[in-house]
């Protein structure tokens, strides 16, 4: 093992269960048993297989488009009037956002595992799109489950995806969203499981995924390690990423836990503010339950059923959040915080105005924290915030709610 | 001896097999439970699973999936469904009565408060489908201190090992769910489901009932030939839908096929 993948660290989650403390485990129908165990068989061989990372580090490298730059803003921390604010680019990956890191990862792994078919549920479709193109470029039959509500409101990544040869399956159960498309795709898994490899896109679902996502995002972070020494000749004071499910956050978090001096903020979504009860900020405003396979903090109602969730960003939709992330909340490694739509958007406008980089929604909540953070902070001090993806996509969502038409 | 342990041993002592229907509480609305509970034991019903209706019930096909819906469109959650549960007790005092459902409600409630309830409500059994036997020894103990039965899902592709496990963990019955896939889905091949009994049967000796892919009577007695009981869900629930107008025709065809079943089993 290379120190590549350092889970040699001192901070050693999840156990061989994948409980992180209470968190996470394996919360599945019989039916699905055997899938888990082939998966997390496969994940521990290959995560350590010299041959397997060689293959996955050129990818990442001549596909992927990594390293991403870690890139000072200096005219916007100038202007923020405090810390120094460096900005993680997964936005500059191929697909313009982190989750390529993690469908590369887990598609040279359903190649080592003989699958023939891959499945994914997405929410923005990010994930979905991502999805679909490593499908396309391996050649396996790709079908993308996505909410029936999200399908129309995201139509150009329907149209990428399709572009790609991926069948996209709305969902027309439940609240038609994310969670509903997670639901269709254990389903499809459940029914499919001898030549299907089921790519979940974030740091949640029973276990190996929230460890094993998390070891195919933590290149961000193990970058961002190096270049902030580089650059700067020392580590960040702080890091801020958004959290939804939680995977472009951990991927930034996971190298940097056992340097306690790092301070963590993790962004939730606070919609319309978390007063209102319109909002995917589980951390900040929920409780500990179960859904999707694991044990974490949710959004669920005095029944325990699943409260619909709100955000004007589709990524963070979402009425979980990936178990580690519980983990580092109540062992306060990391801090939680939340953003409502409306800052998120400044946050969009801020960075888009003063350094030429149109971030994503999702992303736009980092940095509206990152706004609140800096100015807190001494000159001399550095934040490095996830910019975890690019905002192509949602210019049709802000141009809705700004009332503009072209 | 709980309820569930009884039947078993009295089914067996006069040679019959369990008919055991499954019906989603509060479908499709809260009032057609409870009596219908009490019809379908009048219609030879041995043991009845009752489910607790989720927001996210990801084993469930499409059919249990909107029995779901149109429960929760009632706010019919696990509270409702244990008085729905006590009420039956009631006037019943011999059926066991076995609570399906997902795990999040019972995080939800608390384990401790979830095992008392379900005492006070006299239920006979829970299965939780999402909460495979590692992670479940909280909860056992805590029926097991009450003598309620934890009831274990099997798929086919379960290896011996964990059917041992389920043996160690379970009681009551196992349930064998005989496709792959999510409930109401494909048909049933016999022969896999008698080789998979033998596999079952070599390492516990619990009772087991199948289910999944019972869709009528001639597929009832196929089951009933070879295993303990014989669960019918989707079937029933079939019939609901078909009138979504007219409950009470609903409920005269759910019990037109119970009976019809009961028949075929016991023939």
């Amino acid at each position: 093992m290379t120190d590549k993948y350092p889970r040699g660290q001192k901070y050693d989650m999840p156990d061989t269960r994948g409980h992180f403390g209470p968190y996470g485990g394996i919360f599945v129908a019989e039916t699905l048993m055997p899938a888990i165990t082939e998966l997390n068989e496969a994940y521990q061989r290959y995560i350590d297989d010299p041959e397997f990372i060689a293959e996955l580090d050129a990818d990442l490298r001549d596909y992927v488009g990594r390293p991403s730059p870690l890139y000072h803003a200096k005219r916007w921390s100038e202007h923020l009037g405090g810390a120094q604010v460096y900005l993680k680019r997964e936005d500059l990956n191929h697909t313009g956002a982190h989750k390529v890191n993690n469908t590369v990862g887990q598609a040279l792994l359903a190649k080592r595992m003989g699958k023939t078919r891959i499945i994914a549920e997405t929410g923005a479709g990010q994930h979905g799109v991502a999805t679909a193109t490593v499908a396309a470029r391996l050649g396996l039959e790709c079908v993308v489950y996505m909410g029936a509500v999200d399908v129309a409101r995201q139509a150009l990544n329907v149209y990428r995806m399709k572009l790609l040869g991926a069948k996209v399956v709305p969902v027309e159960s439940g609240s038609k969203t994310l969670k509903d498309a997670l639901n269709e795709a254990l389903r499809d898994w459940v029914t499919n499981i001898d030549n299907t490899f089921y790519i979940i896109g974030t740091v949640a679902g029973p276990h190996p995924y929230p460890a094993m996502v998390r070891d195919f995002q933590a290149v961000i972070g193990r970058e961002a390690k190096r270049q902030c020494l580089d650059q700067a000749g020392r580590l960040p004071d702080a890091l801020v990423a958004c959290v939804g499910g939680g995977s472009n956050a951990i991927g930034l978090f996971y190298p940097f836990i056992d340097e306690t001096d790092v301070a963590m903020y993790g962004v939730e979504a606070a919609g319309d503010g978390i007063a209102t009860g319109r909002h995917s900020a589980p951390l900040c405003a929920g409780r500990p339950g179960v859904l999707h396979g694991n044990r974490t903090y949710l959004m669920a109602d005095d029944d325990g059923e699943i409260i619909e969730t709100h955000s004007i960003s589709a990524g963070l939709d979402y009425p979980g959040v990936g178990p580690e992330h519980a983990w580092l909340k109540d062992t306060g490694r990391a801090n939680y915080v939340n953003i409502t739509d409306d800052e998120a958007l400044e946050g969009f406008h801020a960075l888009t105005r003063m350094e030429g980089i149109i971030p994503a929604l999702e992303s736009s909540h980092a940095l509206a924290y990152t706004m609140k953070l800096a100015p807190t902070m001494r000159k001399d001090q550095i934040i490095i915030t996830n910019l975890s993806g690019r905002g192509d996509k949602d210019m049709h969502t802000i141009m809705q709610r700004e009332g503009i038409s072209l | 001896m709980s309820r569930l342990a009884a039947k078993f041993a009295e089914l067996k002592a006069s040679g019959r097999k369990a008919l055991i229907p499954f019906i989603t509480a509060g479908d499709p609305h809260p009032e057609f439970t409870v009596p219908l509970l009490h019809d379908m034991v009048a219609a030879g019903a041995d043991i009845i699973e009752l489910g607790v209706p989720f927001s996210d019930p990801m084993a469930d096909g499409p059919v249990i999936q909107r029995a779901s819906e149109r429960a929760l469109a009632h706010h019919v959650g696990l509270r409702k469904v244990l008085s729905m549960a006590m009420e039956f007790r009631k006037t019943d005092q011999s059926t066991p009565l076995v609570l399906m459902g997902y795990l999040n409600p019972i995080e939800i409630m608390g384990y401790q408060d979830f095992a008392n309830a379900v005492a006070r409500a006299e239920v006979d059994g829970v299965l939780t489908v999402d909460l495979p036997p590692e992670e479940a020894e909280d909860c056992v103990r805590l029926l097991r201190e009450r003598e309620i039965d934890q009831i274990f899902l099997l798929a086919p592709n379960t290896t011996a090992e964990r059917i041992q496990k389920m043996h160690e963990v379970g009681s009551g019955y196992l349930y064998y769910v005989s496709l792959k896939g999510v409930t109401g889905a494909g048909h049933l091949d016999t022969a896999d489901v008698e080789d998979k009994l033998k596999l079952i049967r070599a390492n516990t000796d619990l009772p087991v009932g199948v289910g999944f892919g019972v869709k009528d009577a001639e597929t009832a007695k196929v089951i009933a030939d070879i295993a303990d009981g014989v669960v019918v869900g989707s079937a029933l629930i079939s019939k609901i839908e078909a009138n979504p107008d007219d409950p009470d025709q609903a409920k005269r065809e759910i019990i037109a096929l119970l009976k019809s079943m009961r028949v075929a089993i016991d023939h």
